[in-house]
C-alpha cells in the first residue's frame, strides 16, 4: 500500500478564487492511500516546497500528488522537489487543477467539485506508480541552424564562440537574409550592409562554422541530442572550390534579362549570378530557367571563359547527411503579396510599391544607385504617400490579424530619409495606429514629424488611381473626419509580412508546432520563448513571431545560449516513460511497429520460455532511446502486450475509474 | 456499333449547333443517354427572371434589349408572375425583416419554378442576393421569415440568383456570345461603370473583384468593342443622395465621366438605372455617352440600330 501526501495549491487566487481548496484536501482525506492532504498559497515557491519535502520525510510518503497548474508548467519542479527528499521522482502526480478546473469555470461549486474528481483520480493512478529510471543518451555535439539571415548568422557565432561545431543551411545562394536589402537601419540610421556584411564574413571564416548556401533541409530523424539530417545541396553549376569570384562568367552570360530576386524585381541579373556584390560565398550560380544553356543546349560563354574552370554543367544536386545534437529554426519571413490590394493598384501601376522595394530604390547598391527615381519614368517623386499596415491588424480574408512590428518604424525612417535627402519633398504617412515602443524609437518617430516635417494623417487610403502619370489618392482623414486628396508620384505599401513558406514544411519534418499563422510556437510565451516544445528544437528571428533587427539579435543570442547548455552536457537524460512489450503476450503483428512515428520498434526472432515451452518466436523490441513514450504503439496492440511505463492501462483505467466513481 | 457511331455523330452535331454554352451544360448532362442530350441542347436555357419595378418605368431599355437580347442568344426568360419589388434598398438592421419578404416571395417562387434567377437591376441584384445569402446563412432571421410567410415549403436560400452580366459570362459564356454577334462594335472605345451595388460587399455577392473587376471588360470584347479601363469605374455615382443634394452626384459622377473621357471612353455601360440617371445627368461637357449595357449587346446582336436609344 502507499502512503500519499496531497498538497493541494491556491495560486494566489488563480486556483483558490473558483476552487474551496480546503474542501478538496478534505475530501481526499479518505482515499485509498491517503495519510495526509494539506493546502498552501504558492506550493512552488521555496516555503510550499520545503513543506513537501519535510512531509515525505515525517510521513515516511512514498509518493506524492500536486493539485496545482499543468504537468507542463511545474511537473518538472515538483520531480525535482521529490527527488531532493529521497523520493523517486516519477511518483509524483500533478493534477491540474487550474487550466482544466479553476480557469475555465466561473461557479466555485462546480470548481471545487470538478478539483476534487482530477484529485482522486490522480491518487488512483499514483496508487499504480511504480518508480521509475532514466536512462542516458549521448549528446552529438553539432547544432544546426536552417535559414542564414542575420537570426541565423548570430545564433550559429554566438554557438561557435563557445566551441562547437555549427552548421547554416541557407536556401538561396548568399547568406545575409533580408537585413542585406536594407538600406539604412533604425532608430540609428547605420547602413545595414556595414553592420551585417562583416558578420557574414566572420561566419563564412569561423573554423567552426561550416556554410551550406543554396541547400534546403530534407529529411530530420532522431531527437534531442541525437538528430540525423539529410541536407539537399542544389547544383550551382559552379564548383566552389575551384571559383575565385572573379565574376567572368556573369560578364559573358549574355542572359542578362532574369529579374534580380535581391534587388525585388526592379532590375535584372544574368543567368549565372551572385545575388549581390557583397555575398557570401561569392560563388555564381547558375539559373536553369534563364540559362540559355539548359534551354537549348548551346552558349556555354561562361565555361569558355572561366579562367578556373570553375564551371560544370553536368553537376548535380548532392544530399549530406549529418548528425546533430540541437536544430535552430531562423526561417524568416517575406511581405505578404499585394494581390489583394487592389484598391492601392500596386499590380497596375509601378509606382505603387511595397517598403522592401523601396529600400532598394533607396539603397545605394540598388537598381537606381540610391537616387530615388520613380520605376515607371525615372523621375524624380515630388509627393510621396506611404501606407502602413496594408494587411496587418487585418481581420478580412486578406490580410493578416497581427501587427507587423516593424512597419511603423521602418516608415518613419523612409520618410525621414527622403525628406533629408530631397527637401523639395511632401510626404504623407497614413496610419491606424502609431506603434513605436522601443529603445530610442519614439523619439526616433518624432523626429520624422517634428524636425523632417513629416505629414502624419490618421485614417486609411481608400483608392489609388492613376491618371497621366498622377496617382490621385483618395483617403480619410479620421482626426478631421474629412476626405483626403492628395496627387502623389509615388505611393510606398507597408506589407504585412509573414513567415517564410519553408516554415512549414520544416516544422513537419521537427515535429515542431506552429500557430495559424506559420509562427513557430514557443514553449512557455513568456518563461520559455526561444524553444520549441520539441526537444532539442530551437527558435531564432521571426520564425518565431514579429520582431526588428535589435529583438532579432538578441533571441538570437538567447536560442544560442540554450544550444550551449544543451551541447555543455555529455548525456542526457531519457525520458523513462517509454513504451515496453510482454514477450509472453506478443504475438508478433508488426501493428505497433506500422504506427510508431519514431521508428522505435524492430522485430526480433527470440526464444520464449512460456510456462515451461521454450520456443522461437518473433516478438517486438522497443528502442527506449528512440521511443518517445507517445502511447500509439499501447493502444494498437491487439494482445495488450504492449504497455507505457508511468502510463500503463491499469494506471489509466484507475483514473478513469476514479473520475466514473463520482 | 454502326448505331452507336452514327448517335455519337449526331450528338457532336448537336454540341456544334448548339446555341448556349457546353462548359456548362456537359457537365450537367454526363449521365444522361445520347438523344435526351441532344434534345436538350438544342432547347433553350430556361431562368426565372426578375425585372423590378424601374424596369417597367424609367429603364424600359434595359429591360426590352435584356430580353430581346436573351432570345437571340437561345436564352429563355421566364418572368416570375405576381413578383413585388424588392425592397430597392438592403435594410442594415439585423433585425429587419420585413422589408426582406418580398425579395423572398421572388426567390421562393424561382425555386418553385426550378430555375436560377436572373436580375439585370443592380440594385434589385444586390438586395435579392443579399437576402438569398441571409436566408442561407442566417437561422434566426430564416424561420423568422419562414414562420411569418407561411409558404408551401419553407425556403432556405436554395436558389441561385445570377446577374445578367453573370449569365452571359457563366452560362452562355464569352465564346458562345461572340459567335452570336452579327454587328460587332468594332473601334467603339467603351468604358464599363460598375457603380457600387454589384461588387460589394464582396464576399456576399461573390460578382467580381470589387477592387479592380473586369465583367464588363469581358462583356465589351465580346461584343467586339475596345473596353477602356479606367480607375473610377468602382467608385460610386452619389447613388440616392441625389434626391436630397444634386451637388454630391455632379460630383461623383464628373469624375467617373472626366476619368472614362480622360483615358479615351467615348462611352460606358451600365447596369443601374439610378447609376445611369446620375451619369447622364452631370454628362454635360464630358463628350461621354450612358447606355445601358443591354443596348449595345441588342446593338452587336443585329436587334437595335447604332445609337437612337438615347
Amino acid at each position: 500500500m502507499q502512503r500519499i501526501g496531497v498538497f493541494v495549491c491556491w495560486c494566489g487566487s488563480n486556483i483558490a478564487a473558483t476552487v474551496d481548496v480546503s474542501a478538496v484536501a478534505e475530501a481526499v482525506k479518505s482515499e485509498p492511500g491517503v495519510v495526509l492532504a494539506t493546502d498552501y498559497q504558492y506550493m512552488c515557491s521555496e516555503v510550499g516546497q520545503a513543506k513537501i519535502k519535510d512531509a515525505i520525510k515525517e510521513h515516511g510518503l512514498t509518493g506524492v500528488v500536486i493539485c496545482s497548474c499543468s504537468p507542463r508548467m511545474h511537473e518538472a519542479t515538483f520531480r525535482k522537489t521529490a527527488a531532493a527528499a529521497g523520493l523517486n521522482p516519477y511518483m509524483v502526480e500533478i493534477a491540474n487543477i487550474r487550466e482544466q478546473c479553476s480557469w475555465i469555470h466561473k461557479e466555485k461549486d462546480e470548481g471545487t467539485e470538478k478539483a476534487i474528481i482530477l484529485a482522486k483520480a490522480a491518487i488512483a493512478k499514483l496508487n499504480l506508480n511504480a518508480p521509475l529510471t532514466a536512462g542516458e543518451s549521448p549528446v552529438t555535439k553539432r547544432a544546426l541552424v536552417i535559414g542564414g539571415g542575420i537570426a541565423g548568422i548570430q545564433t550559429a557565432l554566438d554557438i561557435a564562440d563557445a566551441g562547437y561545431e555549427v552548421d547554416i543551411v541557407e536556401k538561396s545562394p548568399t547568406i545575409g537574409g533580408k537585413m542585406a536589402q536594407l538600406d539604412k537601419t533604425f532608430p540609428t540610421l547605420d547602413c545595414a550592409a556595414c553592420i551585417l556584411t562583416p558578420k557574414m564574413v566572420d561566419a563564412a571564416q569561423h573554423e567552426k562554422i561550416h556554410l551550406y548556401t543554396y541547400s534546403e533541409v530534407e529529411k530530420v530523424s532522431g531527437f534531442v541530442g541525437n538528430f540525423t539530417v539529410d541536407i539537399r545541396k542544389k547544383a550551382r553549376n559552379v564548383k566552389e572550390d575551384l571559383c575565385t569570384g572573379c565574376g567572368v562568367c556573369m560578364e559573358k552570360c549574355p542572359s542578362k534579362k532574369a529579374k534580380s530576386e535581391f534587388n525585388m524585381g526592379l532590375n535584372t541579373r544574368s543567368a549565372v549570378y551572385v545575388p549581390f556584390a557583397q555575398a557570401v560565398p561569392n560563388v555564381p550560380v547558375i539559373d536553369h530557367d534563364a540559362c540559355i544553356h539548359y534551354k537549348t543546349g548551346k552558349c556555354g560563354l561562361c565555361e569558355k571563359s572561366c579562367p578556373s574552370n570553375a564551371i560544370d554543367f553536368e553537376q548535380q544536386d548532392e544530399i549530406i547527411t549529418r548528425e546533430y545534437g540541437a536544430i535552430i529554426a531562423a526561417t524568416g519571413f517575406n511581405p505578404i503579396p499585394m494581390d489583394d490590394f487592389d484598391e492601392y493598384g500596386y499590380s497596375q501601376n509601378p509606382d505603387v510599391v511595397t517598403s522592401l522595394e523601396f529600400e532598394r530604390l533607396m539603397n545605394a547598391a540598388g537598381p537606381t544607385k540610391g537616387v530615388l527615381l520613380r520605376p515607371s519614368d525615372g523621375k524624380h517623386p515630388k509627393t510621396l504617400v506611404f501606407v502602413q499596415c496594408v494587411g496587418s491588424r487585418d481581420t478580412t480574408e486578406c490580410g493578416k490579424p497581427y501587427c507587423s512590428k516593424i512597419c511603423c518604424m521602418y516608415t518613419a525612417k523612409h520618410a525621414m530619409l527622403v525628406r533629408e535627402k530631397y527637401p523639395d519633398t511632401e510626404v504623407y504617412v497614413f496610419y491606424i495606429d502609431v506603434r513605436t515602443p522601443g529603445k530610442n524609437f519614439d523619439e526616433f518617430q518624432r523626429r520624422a514629424v517634428e524636425q523632417y516635417g513629416v505629414n502624419y494623417v490618421k485614417g486609411m487610403v481608400g483608392k489609388v488611381a492613376e491618371e497621366d502619370g498622377v496617382l490621385h489618392v483618395q483617403a480619410s482623414d479620421l482626426i478631421s473626419g474629412t476626405q483626403m486628396h492628395i496627387d502623389a508620384d509615388m505611393v510606398v505599401l507597408a506589407a504585412a509580412i509573414e513567415p517564410d513558406k519553408s516554415a512549414r514544411p520544416l516544422a513537419t519534418m521537427l515535429t515542431a508546432s506552429m500557430d495559424t499563422n506559420d509562427f513557430f510556437t514557443e514553449a512557455h510565451p513568456k518563461l520559455r520563448p526561444v524553444e520549441s516544445p520539441t526537444a532539442g528544437v530551437f527558435l531564432s528571428g521571426i520564425c518565431q513571431g514579429p520582431k526588428d533587427i535589435p529583438e532579432t539579435v538578441a533571441q538570437a543570442g538567447a536560442a544560442a545560449s540554450k544550444v550551449i547548455g544543451l551541447l555543455a552536457k555529455d548525456k542526457l537524460t531519457c525520458n523513462p516513460c517509454v513504451a515496453g512489450s510482454d514477450e509472453l503476450l506478443c504475438n508478433g503483428c508488426s501493428a505497433c511497429q506500422n504506427v510508431c512515428p519514431y521508428g522505435a520498434i524492430e522485430y526480433v526472432e527470440k526464444e520464449i520460455n512460456d510456462h515451461g515451452v521454450r520456443e522461437m518466436r518473433r516478438v517486438a523490441e522497443v528502442n527506449e532511446a528512440v521511443c518517445q513514450g507517445c502511447g500509439a504503439c499501447t493502444v494498437t496492440c491487439p494482445s495488450g502486450a504492449m504497455d507505457l511505463k508511468g502510463f500503463t492501462n491499469k494506471q489509466i483505467m484507475a483514473e478513469v475509474d476514479a473520475i466514473c466513481r463520482n | 456499333m454502326m448505331k452507336e457511331c452514327a448517335s455519337r455523330i449526331n450528338h457532336i452535331i448537336g454540341i456544334a449547333d448548339s446555341i448556349i454554352n457546353d462548359s456548362f451544360y456537359t457537365v450537367h448532362l454526363s449521365d444522361r443517354d445520347m438523344e435526351g442530350e441532344r434534345i436538350r441542347l438544342e432547347s433553350n436555357i430556361k431562368f426565372s427572371y426578375y425585372p423590378g419595378c424601374t424596369l417597367k418605368t424609367k429603364a424600359k431599355d434595359l429591360d426590352r434589349y435584356a430580353r430581346e437580347s436573351a432570345a437571340a442568344l437561345g436564352v429563355e426568360l421566364c418572368e416570375l408572375p405576381e413578383w413585388q419589388c424588392c425592397g430597392a434598398v438592403y435594410p442594415m438592421a439585423s433585425d429587419e425583416i420585413a422589408t426582406k419578404l418580398s425579395a423572398v416571395r421572388a426567390l421562393a417562387d424561382a425555386k418553385a419554378a426550378g430555375s436560377e434567377l436572373i436580375t439585370l437591376c443592380s440594385a434589385c441584384h444586390h438586395v435579392i442576393k443579399r437576402v438569398n445569402g441571409d436566408m442561407e446563412s442566417n437561422g434566426d432571421m430564416r424561420m423568422k421569415v419562414n414562420n411569418y410567410l407561411k409558404l408551401d415549403e419553407d425556403y432556405a436560400g436554395e436558389t441561385t440568383v445570377l446577374h445578367y452580366l453573370e449569365m452571359l459570362r457563366d452560362r452562355v459564356g464569352w465564346d458562345e456570345l461572340k459567335k452570336k454577334v452579327v454587328r460587332p462594335l468594332k473601334g467603339r472605345k467603351i468604358g464599363a461603370y460598375y457603380g457600387c451595388l454589384l461588387l460589394r460587399p464582396a464576399k456576399e455577392m461573390q460578382f467580381d473583384n470589387p477592387e479592380n473587376p473586369s465583367i464588363i471588360e469581358d462583356f465589351i470584347a465580346a461584343i467586339g468593342a475596345t473596353p477602356v479601363k479606367y480607375p473610377y469605374r468602382n467608385e460610386c455615382c452619389g447613388g440616392y443622395v441625389v434626391v436630397e443634394d444634386k451637388e454630391a452626384p455632379k460630383k461623383m459622377s464628373g469624375k467617373v465621366l472626366n476619368s472614362a473621357a480622360k483615358h479615351g471612353a467615348e462611352a460606358v455601360v451600365t447596369a443601374c438605372p439610378l447609376c445611369k440617371y446620375n451619369l447622364e445627368e452631370n454628362s454635360a461637357g464630358t463628350g461621354v455617352s450612358v447606355w445601358y449595357f443591354t443596348e449595345l449587346l441588342a446593338e452587336a446582336l443585329g436587334l437595335k440600330e447604332g445609337g437612337d436609344a438615347q
